[in-house]
């Protein structure tokens, strides 16, 4: 059976490198899996979490905002963020969204600013969402 | 001749700087270590945003998207990219040596570091913002300096935009570099995807889907989809591309930073050393000279008693 490369990576380092079967990835026009011999596509990454499945065996990330570059072979996921469940913090989490949203809800926020709230609540729900899902199951 | 307790005094004062030195050259190896792997983590990260801009290629025609096209005007912005602090040998002055050679009527200039501030206004040149940054600055922060310099490349107001900076080679040499990031060039970004690593192909293939494989990888470049349009990737890529370019070169010029004041103090803690020997040297000598004359005056002096 082919395997696609998946390669993660964002300014800080490389967050996932490897041969895998399948990968559901959060974009701008929805989820989309890709396997191998995908058509090659050049799409904007949402926040959200991205499925890596392998032999059977399923790996969640929370992946940040960025852009995926497919080909038949590889796929190149740029993003700011890319965390394993493990390496995700809850209380650090839950923090922070109690944060972006009290400034939210609080501060007269434009531009910029409301931008980069906007951006850390859904970069912080993604990661919520990935931790939960391993407690689940 | 200085005397033996002034010589003394001297020795204990240079000893004082290679003391204060030796501490400014460890804390920069420190400082350095954390800003050279800032900057070299991203490179992997940059390398792959150019290969996807390349990607691209075809699609970014001069008149697909303003930040392609180079506007009527002629002026040219120039970011310089300078320390806050001296004291890092000559790493600013080598910068300035280049930017000096601008043209002054039609370059102005946007600055970060207060070196290259001051620098700009003892030359009278245009300058017309000045950011400062931490130490180690977040790519949010920068965001707002290369957002100033895209919005007076939309206004027209400036024909190119280029950061001068010094160029993060290694630990011993830094070179004033010269980068242009407006218009962005995608013609200059062609050559990179070629040499890019195409990963050996998945181990579990057989032969003859590799085969297929290769075959297919050769008309990618007309079959590229783009979700969810090629304006909107166009619009979300090429300022982000501008951003994380600017983004890049502060942290090298960071790692330059420290790595060229390590290197300064390091040198002067060496120097000081070595003045410290030979004012030593100096100072036994003396010293022996001054016994020498006691003893003569003691033994000429039993000699009168006699």
């Amino acid at each position: 059976m082919p395997t696609i490369h998946l390669e993660i990576v964002t300014p800080e380092h490389v967050a996932y490198e490897d041969d895998v079967d399948s990968i559901l990835l959060p974009t701008t026009d929805g989820e989309i899996a890709i396997l191998p011999l995908h058509t090659p596509l050049l799409t904007q990454v949402i926040p959200g979490e991205l499925v890596v499945s392998k032999n059977g065996q399923n790996l969640y990330l929370a992946i940040g905002e960025g852009f995926a570059e497919i080909t038949q072979t590889n796929v190149r996921v740029l993003a700011d963020m890319a965390l394993q469940q493990a390496e995700i913090d809850e209380d650090a989490v839950q923090i922070a969204i109690r944060k972006a949203e009290e400034s939210l809800s609080r501060e007269q926020l434009a531009g910029e600013q409301l931008a980069a709230v906007q951006a850390t609540l859904q970069k912080s729900l993604a990661q919520l969402k990935v931790k939960r899902r391993r407690n689940n199951n | 001749m200085p005397s033996t307790r002034e010589i003394r005094r001297r020795i204990k004062s240079v000893k004082n700087t290679a003391q204060i030195t030796k501490a400014m050259q460890m804390v920069a190896a420190s400082k350095m270590r954390k800003a050279q792997n800032a900057a070299l983590s991203s490179s992997h990260y940059a390398k792959l945003l150019h290969s996807m801009l390349a990607t691209l290629g075809d699609r970014a025609q001069p008149d697909a998207h303003p930040l392609l096209h180079t506007p009527n005007s002629d002026r040219q912005l120039i970011l310089l990219f300078s320390t806050d602090k001296g004291l890092c040998g000559p790493l600013n002055s080598n910068l300035f040596r280049e930017a000096i050679q601008f043209n002054p009527s039609t370059t102005d200039f946007v600055a970060s570091g207060r070196k290259g501030v001051q620098f700009l206004a003892r030359l009278g040149r245009n300058l017309l913002a000045d950011f400062s940054f931490p130490d180690s600055p977040s790519f949010l922060q920068v965001k707002g300096m290369s957002k100033f310099c895209i919005e007076l490349f939309l206004d027209e107001k400036v024909a190119s935009v280029s950061i001068l900076y010094p160029k993060f080679i290694n630990t011993l040499s830094q070179k004033p570099t010269l980068t242009q990031i407006l218009p962005i060039q995608i013609e200059s970004l062609q050559p990179i995807q070629i040499p890019s690593p195409q990963p050996p192909g998945p181990s579990s293939t057989s032969p003859s889907s590799n085969q297929n494989l290769q075959e297919s990888l050769s008309i990618i470049p007309e079959t590229f989809l783009f979700e969810p349009s090629p304006q909107a990737i166009l619009d979300n890529l090429l300022p982000y591309y501008v951003h994380f370019q600017v983004y890049q070169m502060l942290l090298s010029t960071r790692a330059s930073e420290h790595s060229a004041r390590m290197v300064a103090m390091k040198n002067a803690t060496d120097n000081a050393n070595q003045l410290i020997k030979d004012i030593t040297l100096e100072y036994n000598k003396q010293r022996q000279a001054s016994i020498t004359n006691e003893l003569l005056d003691i033994t000429t002096a039993q000699r009168a008693l006699e």
